[in-house]
């Protein structure tokens, strides 16, 4: 197939230049012993626990599958021993706890070059081996159901969130891996298969064989997937477009070429707080301590598994998330400011409104804190969620009818389009501190409910 | 500082829940938070926030006000005195009268506010410490506290606390005040001896630009006059030099809507020059000049200050057009063809506040149709 470039300039979004982004440069961290698979990493997956604490595992070996497609399953990353099946209020399981073997031993899975194989074949391995979840569906921004047929398939290899990873360097030597798993992915849709990729990219992805190219540029949320489909091939009510990370498609490829579960992946470890940030080869599921140990300051931190802007909080003995490439480390911003809301003061705060004078300098990196810097209110101002928003919806419109719980209103203003780290940037920008991610997940789960 | 914090400290148990006070919690958290900017980090969603709060938005439009306040009570004592007195004595002469303006609106409309919020549990709302200012703005200087302090009750409570508080209300605040006191104390809110301060014990003429081209009379005033604003009127609107100062504060920072303010000077405008063309032998207003009317009345200072409400605007970009330029024609039109209200700046935008939320629903469902012929166009 002839690789076609198609480029898109973004005009709307916001770059936010944080202190503490990771140098190019490559260590494999610490081995954790203790891994973790967290059924809340698996957005609206209802586990069915197949393991019991004693059980022994391999790499591949099934963990969970998931209680409304049973073909749908959760794979070990670690081989070891499950030590504790962590539950919550009814029972709900939180965490399945893997004490690590020295050394991964791997389930085999047969596989056959991906050119001699059709689709059906190729999902039965992808299920099998728990490389299934990696590839996520719009609308809802949840795990694909294998039995749809996508009408394109979308990877983003652009990164604009702050301080995440830089894809072309975390993909450094897995050409053979990223191209087969586009390969594999080609054959799972009877569209296209969209990658996007930096204007400036000279890496391997801009000769990637089976994928239409796109040169994206702009500001955040340019690299973000969902702004990508806008741009390129919207969905529309009842289409199903699926997303898959670019580490993840060098995972699959990686399952066709060894016929093992690849759990690895690298991770960003950045933010104010990482004295050297750099990259770190790790599995998935690790525990964070070990990542982390020794690399981070001694002041009141928050850790981040994820970006600033969309990442989950990680509690101390917490675990990487299945799907984060970045680990952030900023400050804690549990203090008082006096006067802090005075107009034209605080320049060490970051603002896209020029309530500061901040903005003057462009090239400022920032050293912010998990200070709200405000307290939620109604909405007032109109038109900053719009700055942010390079989408032909209108995000206010859309909050609202998340928050009264109107289908129709929700369907009609683009909801399947949409998916809550769209809206990170709103979450940053709202002068009212609106939860707009929070109010977007809520709105796409009732959807998921009444219309399916 | 530390001291402050240290106090607010200790007092904060009787406030929380199961403290003595615990009721008043609203209270003491919007002294507070005025006070300091609260401890809270974020919870969920993005780990970092912007700078920018709504105190801090607030208080970027009270800054640009302030050019016009100063100017006004500067202006008061100049329209009574005339011209040989010194920069003090003007302003003294109108900072003790509109002091007591300001201390009535902010301490009944925040009193109220602050009922509100303890009634209703919620958090006490800035949005008023911009109202606040802008109602003594837009009224005559010699308006009686006691039918202030009324206004601004009625303001608060049928224009805002009724609707659901900041945020909700459909008619902007201040001008609901400015209009219930226009049909409520007519004799006090109209004519040629309210817009002077005790112009009539002072045998002041105090005959404003509208008013006297209502009288179907070509005023004599400079156009320099009336642009550096010294003539009689409300205390914000006069001087159109310091209502730019202050558009430009809000534009510089990104607060008001440059869209609305640039729709509705060009609303202005075209109505203007529809009447310059009409003409008319019987009523003047349709011969003043169309630039003239921008410079005149409450147009300047209800164009950047009033039809810039978001609250109350149109909230879509294609409305933020289409709101401010009917703004600019009612005004004119309302100004030139009812010689009974003269000020017709304060009933256009309050029409159009009305409209506001119907042109929003019709930009929104071309993009509702749009989504749903870019499924038709799959399907075809």
């Amino acid at each position: 197939m002839q690789t076609m470039s198609k480029d898109i300039t973004i005009k709307k979004g916001l770059d936010i230049k944080l202190k503490g982004k990771a140098q190019q440069k490559l260590s494999i961290a610490p081995r954790s012993k203790l891994f973790a698979i967290k059924p809340a990493h698996f957005h609206g997956i209802i586990p069915k626990v197949v393991v019991k604490e004693g059980d022994k595992v391999k790499v591949g070996d099934v963990i969970f599958y998931s209680k409304s497609n049973e073909a749908v399953k959760i794979t070990s990353p670690v081989s070891g021993e499950v030590k504790e099946i962590i539950r919550g209020a009814k029972r709900v399981v939180l965490t399945v706890v893997i004490v690590a073997d020295g050394q991964d031993v791997y389930k085999e899975f047969k596989v056959e070059p991906v050119s001699k194989q059709n689709k059906e074949g190729l999902i039965k391995v992808l299920l099998e081996s728990g490389c299934w979840p990696f590839i996520k569906q719009r609308p809802y921004d949840i795990i694909a159901n294998p039995e749809d047929n996508p009408k394109s398939i979308f990877i983003s290899a652009f990164a604009t969130a702050p301080l995440s990873a830089d894809f072309d360097f975390v993909l450094k030597g897995r050409e053979k891996e990223f191209q087969t798993g586009i390969e594999v992915l080609t054959k799972l849709t009877a569209g296209k298969v969209h990658l996007g990729i930096a204007a400036g990219c000279n890496s391997f992805l801009a000769n990637i064989q089976g994928a239409e190219i796109h040169r994206i540029s702009g500001k955040h949320p340019a690299g973000n997937v969902g702004v990508q489909i806008a741009h390129i091939d919207p969905v529309n009510v009842g289409e199903r477009v699926w997303t898959i990370k670019p580490q993840d498609v060098a995972a699959i490829g990686s399952l066709f070429l060894t016929g093992k579960m690849n759990p690895g992946i690298v991770v960003a470890l950045a933010g104010s707080q990482v004295l050297e940030p750099q990259y770190y080869q790790v599995s998935r599921g690790s525990q964070i301590e070990p990542i982390i140990k020794g690399k981070i300051s001694e002041r009141k931190n928050r850790v981040i598994s994820g970006n600033p802007l969309t990442g989950h909080l990680l509690t101390k003995g917490d675990y990487l998330g299945y799907y984060d490439d970045t680990v952030t480390v900023l400050p804690e911003g549990d203090h008082h400011e006096f006067f802090g809301w005075m107009p034209f003061l605080g320049n060490h705060k970051f603002s896209m409104s020029h309530t500061f004078f901040s903005w003057l300098n462009s090239k400022k990196e920032y050293d912010l804190d998990t200070n709200l810097n405000g307290e939620e209110r109604a909405f007032v101002l109109t038109g900053e969620m719009e700055q942010v928003f390079p989408m032909d919806i209108y995000p206010m419109q859309l909050l609202k009818a998340a928050m009264a719980n109107d289908i129709e209103k929700m369907e009609n203003l683009g909801i399947y389009e949409v998916s809550p780290e769209d809206f990170a940037l709103i979450d940053f920008v709202s002068s009212s501190k609106i939860e707009a991610q929070d109010i977007i997940r809520n709105g796409l789960d009732l959807m998921i409910k009444e219309v399916g | 500082m530390k001291f402050l914090r240290n106090n607010l400290d200790k007092i904060k148990p009787l406030f929380v829940k199961g403290g003595k006070y615990e009721k008043y919690a609203p209270a003491f958290s919007g002294i507070e938070t005025f006070l300091f900017v609260p401890n809270h980090t974020t919870k969920k969603g993005a780990h970092i926030r912007d700078g920018v709060d709504l105190k801090r938005v607030m208080m970027v439009v009270v800054i640009a006000l302030l050019p016009a306040m100063i100017f006004g009570m500067w202006n008061v004592g100049y329209q009574n005195m005339g011209d040989g007195h010194g920069f003090w004595d003007y302003f003294l002469f109108g900072a003790v009268r509109f002091v007591p303006m300001i201390l009535v609106s902010y301490i009944v409309g925040l009193g109220i506010e602050f009922a509100y919020a303890i009634m209703r549990g919620h958090e006490v709302n800035e949005g008023y410490l911009v109202t606040g200012l802008l109602i003594p703005l837009i009224m005559p200087i010699d308006f009686p506290l006691w039918m202030l302090a009324i206004s601004v009750v009625f303001a608060v409570i049928i224009g805002k606390e009724a609707f659901g508080g900041t945020g909700m209300n459909i008619l902007n605040p201040a001008l609901i005040a400015r209009a219930f006191a226009l049909f409520a104390y007519a004799p006090f809110m109209s004519g040629n001896t309210v817009w002077v301060a005790d112009s009539v014990a002072d045998g002041v003429s105090g005959e404003t630009i509208l008013g006297t081209l209502a009288a179907n009379q070509q005023p004599t005033t400079s156009v320099y006059d009336m642009f550096m604003g010294f003539i009689p009127g409300s205390v914000g609107e006069t001087s159109v030099l310091m209502i730019l100062i202050g558009a430009a504060i809000l534009l510089f920072a990104g607060i008001g809507s440059w869209r609305i303010m640039l729709a509705t000077l060009i609303g202005g405008s075209v109505m203007g020059l529809i009447f310059n063309a009409i003409g008319s032998s019987t009523n003047e207003l349709f011969n003043f000049p169309w630039w003239k009317h921008l410079i005149v009345g409450g147009f300047a200072f209800g164009l950047v200050f009033m039809a810039t409400d978001p609250v109350t605007a149109a909230q879509t970009t294609t409305g933020k057009w289409i709101y401010g330029f009917l703004i600019g024609i009612f005004a004119i039109l309302i100004r030139v063809v009812n010689p009974t209200l003269p000020e017709g700046m304060m009933m256009a935008i309050l029409l159009m506040n009305v409209f506001a939320p119907t042109i929003d629903h019709y930009v929104i469902q071309s993009n509702v149709k749009r989504r749903k012929n870019r499924l038709l166009k799959v399907k075809a």
